[in-house]
């Protein structure tokens, strides 16, 4: 079983098919973890429509969504061995989110596993800083 | 170390969020148990605040205005960089690197109470402009960087750290002015610190580059 790490979470993937750096997903699962819609103009996410044919990434129904990524210019990294994938944001986005000067948008778990986002703190002033242990 | 802060500013419309990035939380919970912080602390075992911040060191620290805009980007928060003088053997400061530190502190926490009291008036908030020109962005080594550390970290919970190895040893070579990838990628010593030869070779091999640059802030110790 296939393992897609996506922006939105980490995920088991039934059906998916790797191989020859494709990873190949039923329309249904990549909209799942990536958003992203099979419509006939194309993959789309909102308002933004990719032409298939462009990069040859939907065959027989099924969408290579490591191609796709490629097309787009973001990263992908596998571990083929271990069937683990990982779809990423490319420095464009994230150009464009810093560059916009809203404070990019996270969630993560206390030590009690509850989550916060900092949007959750809206209307107050965040001081927001990292540490580490080691 | 924010708790009295918090204390002091948390009924002015003040929140504070503290992020460890540690892969593993048991290595942050003695120290957080220890602060007991009751402002909001949270656990980032895949490194993603740095990512989306292009943030390469701890600790470090963005201001956030009622609106979620960034009116001081990422930059040291309120320390000084003691690395560089630290004797290797007994890792000894000398007192007047520590006393430069701790003025550092206090110019950073006294900057924090102005912007609270203050807001956009604050002289320690930027403009948009200014913001942007102190802005570091990603390229796409950075942002593959961290994407292969994301997949390292979930092969490490998946019990495969053979697999993770090359991904981790990716990440370091695309972005190897992040020392978050790097310090959490090494092996750690009993104290869970990675800092033995090979982090003093590093830190060697900065030359005359700081390990933390100084804040730019008026009255900040150069």
């Amino acid at each position: 079983m296939i393992w897609l790490l996506t922006d939105s979470g980490e995920r088991q993937m039934p059906g998916a098919v790797a191989g020859d750096g494709g990873l190949w997903l039923s329309p249904e699962n990549m909209t799942v973890a990536t958003g992203w819609e099979l419509k006939p103009e194309g993959l789309c996410l909102g308002d933004i429509c990719v032409p298939a044919a462009a990069g040859g990434f939907v065959r027989d129904g099924k969408i290579d969504a490591a191609a796709f990524w490629r097309h787009m210019g973001w990263p992908v990294v596998s571990s083929d061995d271990d069937g683990a994938w990982l779809l990423g944001e490319g420095a464009e986005t994230r150009r464009a989110s810093l560059e916009s000067l809203t404070a990019p948008d996270f969630t993560l778990p206390d030590l009690e596993g509850v989550q916060h986002a900092l949007s959750g703190q809206r209307g107050k002033k965040v001081f927001l800083a990292t540490w580490a242990s080691w | 170390m924010w708790q009295a802060l918090f204390d002091e500013l948390k009924d002015q419309n003040f929140s504070i969020i503290t992020v460890a990035m540690d892969a593993d939380a048991e290595a942050a919970r003695p120290f957080i148990e220890a602060a007991a912080p009751d402002y909001i602390s949270l656990i980032d075992r895949d490194h993603r605040v740095a990512g989306l911040y292009n943030m390469v060191n701890v600790p470090q620290a963005v201001w956030i205005d009622e609106s979620g805009q960034i009116v001081r980007p990422p930059e040291v928060a309120g320390t000084y960089d003691t690395v560089r003088s630290r004797d290797k053997v007994t890792r000894e400061v000398p007192a007047e690197v520590q006393a430069r530190r701790d003025e550092a502190r206090i110019v950073y926490q006294d900057a924090i109470r102005d912007w609270v009291k203050h807001g956009a008036e604050s002289k320690h908030v930027f403009s948009p402009a200014e913001v942007k020109a102190r802005l570091t962005i990603p390229d796409d080594h950075v942002a593959t960087a961290h994407a292969n550390f994301r997949l390292g970290q979930f092969l490490m919970r998946q019990g495969k750290p053979d697999a993770a190895e090359p991904l981790f040893t990716e990440a370091r070579r695309l972005h190897p002015e992040s020392w978050t990838i790097w310090r959490e990628t090494e092996e750690k010593n009993e104290a869970g610190l990675a800092a033995g030869p090979t982090f003093w070779a590093r830190i060697d091999a900065l030359g005359e580059k700081k390990f933390y640059d100084a804040v730019d802030m008026a009255g900040m110790p150069g």
